[in-house]
């Protein structure tokens, strides 16, 4: 990485560019990132990573400012649907690891294939532009300021996950509320709760898990979400229930027969939920990303947890339901998701359509530009290593085909820029912010395999049979 | 080898492997010299010991962190019921996973077998076949032929046992061989026939360098499974002629890890300055020697 070495010679807005050659540039070393450079190194590439915290592990690394994590969460999925492929989580670890592990874990795999000499720490990448010949400008800056830099690049591979720019809803009145309004990331610590009434607005994990919380510390919990769900506790039959899903996925049943076996053995293992109050679900399982929680059906069998429906809007003092009823909780806490942002490029690049969401081929290439690419953007009904592990396995066989094999390179390519956008979901998501890149990881995974064997080596025609070789003592 | 690693692997993903106590031996070295940790994975009925009488000190003092892994059942490591082979390659891949920096991969014998199919559940730095072991319905043919009275037995799920003189060359005295014999014991039955009859592996993943290594005088693995081994990775296989099967037990037991550690050297600093396939420049790193082509080796 001496770019004084390699004086430059090529401008972009009266700044000097410096030429990285065919180094390919990564943003961000969360899970995503890390996969991205791991693999891109495996296929031989030159890497630099410009990471805007001083550590790796992106979301799942609680030091850093935007991390959603708190002090209670675990996974939500189990081991085996939650690692890389390629780099298998301790067997000492639980089914279910903590946030904690997690971050070790990533760590670990940043040491164990050293990554982290890739890695420009505390550096923040400002503008992404195109630079002619398929190649990209990147300006960075660190992340407390400072100069500006502008390095060439052969291709960009965009990590930058999408569960750190919070969304929150506005309701009518919510400024003159005199209790505190905050946003699930603010929320880290069990003592945030205590001795408190605390409403919890939104009914996806990590609003469940809060609601758990807070039935365990907070003085009253009340949980308000849109629309009944089905809670999925985290071992059924006894075992970890995303391994229980995968028998029926393995024996290929179709999707009617697994929704209809789910719900029969959620009615067997959980219950008829409206008896607590919950409203019926409106869908079908699988039809909204998977609710993973044990714990919430158990406080709200034991008065802990009141259910109530949506907000409609705030007063000085009270929240009002849209059931007319009202509660005067003292924190309101919106575990209302993230939404995924890509400041530092123009959306036309990225085909962002008007109601912004990116349109990728597989969500992973931009359709306009070859050696651009996005990692970990898809919301998956698993952990969301094995399939960024896959992805940026195909960016990095994508990148290498185009100087291999530039025929192939371009039959494929024609393939991808005239492929129409699909969902990789089986049943019909229903609507959300989010519900657009959220994918079935089997149906992901096997449209992922088809675009690997596509991009696959082809063998060579005669192997080598090179003579043995005698060595006599 | 199967052209393709499959990515949809439901059966891992709902059947994960039942974890056990692993037994671990290892050596390492007086300094760090940044080179890459060598995992030694023993075939069938070896445990780690096989390699802690020489190899892993011999690898530590050349300055290779080196370890050897028991497989379930073997050893000091724990048994487990109705093991797989697959149950064995998620030993290798689990130690391996948890070394601090990418490690290379040794396997002897069946272990051999275990190593090319943890190849394509682990990007290892290079992988090693020693004597491989890699299966098919030859391996039980010359198995019968050699050694009737011990091998019949496996063919029906009882434990393989193999005689002393396939084992070893004539170099080592009669009651180190015995000695030795006496302490190997039964690999589980159903991956011994799993051996037989299994799946092709699939690719290695991150394409690491793979030497085979073996003797044209062992009595277990055929000058031509050799061959066929190494073709099948695109190499030459390295022979050291008047060895028997457990090459890092025999007399001469210094010779093949000094040619496999010299090998590393070479391959890895290599791949350092840039991505290659090793074993391409297999010929360049053959330790200096007389060689020769004759068949007159063969047993």
């Amino acid at each position: 990485m001496s770019e004084i070495s390699s004086p430059t010679s090529l401008w972009r807005d009266g700044r000097p560019v410096y030429d990285r050659g065919d180094t390919v540039c990564v943003i961000g070393a969360g899970a995503s990132g890390l996969a991205a450079i791991k693999n891109l190194k495996e296929y031989g590439f030159g890497v630099d990573c410009y990471e805007r915290e001083t550590g790796v592990g992106g979301a799942w690394n609680w030091r850093h400012d935007r991390s959603p994590v708190y002090a209670s969460a675990h996974l939500v999925s189990s081991k085996p649907l939650t690692q890389y492929p390629d780099f298998p989580m301790p067997d000492s670890w639980p089914d279910y690891p903590h946030h904690s592990q997690l971050l070790s874990y990533l760590e670990r795999y940043a040491d164990h294939f050293d990554l982290r000499s890739h890695i420009w720490f505390g550096t923040e990448v400002v503008r992404v532009e195109p630079a002619g010949a398929d190649r990209w400008d990147v300006t960075t800056r660190g992340a407390r300021g400072g100069a500006e830099r502008v390095q060439r690049y052969a291709a960009v591979i965009i990590a930058n996950g999408h569960n750190w720019s919070p969304k929150t809803p506005a309701y009518a009145g919510q400024d003159q509320f005199r209790g505190e309004v905050a946003h699930a990331c603010a929320y880290s610590d069990p003592a945030q709760l205590r001795g408190r009434k605390v409403l919890v607005v939104g009914g996806g994990n990590t609003g469940c898990d809060l609601a758990v919380e807070a039935a365990q510390h907070a003085a009253r919990c009340w949980h308000s979400t849109r629309r009944g769900y089905w809670y999925a506790p985290k071992y059924l039959l006894g075992r970890p229930t995303d391994q229980i899903n995968d028998v029926t996925l393995a024996l290929r049943l179709p999707l009617r027969l697994r929704q209809w076996l789910f719900h029969r053995v959620l009615r067997w293992a959980v219950g008829d939920l409206t008896r607590f109050g919950l409203p019926r679900p409106d869908h079908r399982v699988y039809e909204t990303h998977p609710i993973v929680n044990s714990q919430l059906v158990y406080y709200l069998g034991h008065g802990r947890i009141t259910p109530v429906p949506d907000v409609v809007r705030f007063t000085r003092t009270a929240v009002e339901l849209s059931d007319g009823s009202s509660i005067e909780p003292d924190l309101v806490l919106f575990a209302t998701g993230y939404l995924p942002q890509f400041e530092f490029i123009a959306p036309e690049i990225l085909n962002v359509d008007p109601a912004g969401r990116p349109r990728l081929h597989l969500h992973a290439f931009a359709r306009g530009y070859p050696t651009l690419a996005v990692a970990g953007l898809v919301q998956p009904d698993s952990g969301l290593f094995t399939l960024v592990h896959w992805q940026t396995v195909a960016m990095a066989r994508w990148l290498r085909l185009r100087e291999s094999d530039p025929q192939r390179a371009a039959a494929f390519w024609s393939g991808v820029t005239a492929a129409p956008d699909r969902r990789w979901t089986q049943a019909k998501v229903k609507d959300s912010t989010r519900h657009w890149f959220e994918v079935e990881h089997t149906a992901y995974l096997r449209a992922l395999q088809k675009t690997l064997d596509d991009l696959a080596r082809p063998r060579p025609a005669s192997q080598r049979t090179p003579q043995p070789q005698e060595v006599a003592a | 080898m199967a052209s393709r690693t499959r990515i949809m692997r439901p059966a891992e993903w709902a059947y994960p492997t039942r974890p056990v106590r692993r037994e671990v031996l290892a050596a390492q070295p007086e300094t760090d010299q940044g080179k890459p940790p060598v995992l030694f994975v023993p075939g069938f009925g070896h445990g780690a010991w096989v390699f802690a009488e020489f190899w892993l000190g011999h690898a530590a003092a050349r300055g290779f962190p080196a370890y050897a892994v028991s497989l379930r059942g073997h050893g000091g490591s724990e048994s487990a019921p109705r093991t797989t082979l697959r149950a064995y390659v998620h030993d290798v891949v689990q130690v391996a996973a948890g070394l601090p920096r990418q490690a290379v991969l040794v396997g002897h014998g069946a272990g051999a077998l275990v190593v090319t199919r943890a190849l394509a559940r682990y990007p290892a730095r290079a992988g090693v076949l020693v004597a491989p072991v890699l299966g098919g319905l030859g391996t039980v043919g010359a198995a019968l032929w050699r050694n009737p009275l011990g091998t019949l037995p496996a063919i029906f799920g009882g434990p393989l046992r193999l005689s002393r003189r396939q084992l070893f060359s004539r170099e080592v005295p009669a009651e180190v061989a015995r000695e030795y014999a006496a302490r190997l014991g039964p690999a589980a039955p159903l991956a011994q026939w799993q051996v037989l009859v299994h799946r092709d592996a699939e690719p290695p993943v991150g394409d690491p360098p793979v030497l085979v290594v073996g003797s044209p005088d062992d009595r277990v693995v055929s000058r031509s499974a050799l061959q066929r081994a190494a073709t099948r990775y695109g190499g030459a296989p390295l022979l050291f002629p008047g060895m028997g099967h457990d090459l890092m037990l025999d007399a001469r037991r210094r010779e093949p890890i000094d040619a496999i550690l010299d090998w590393l050297d070479k391959a890895l600093s290599s791949a350092e300055r840039g991505p290659l396939i090793g074993y391409e420049r297999l010929d360049d790193v053959l330790p200096p020697g007389p060689r020769t082509g004759s068949d007159a080796w063969v047993a």
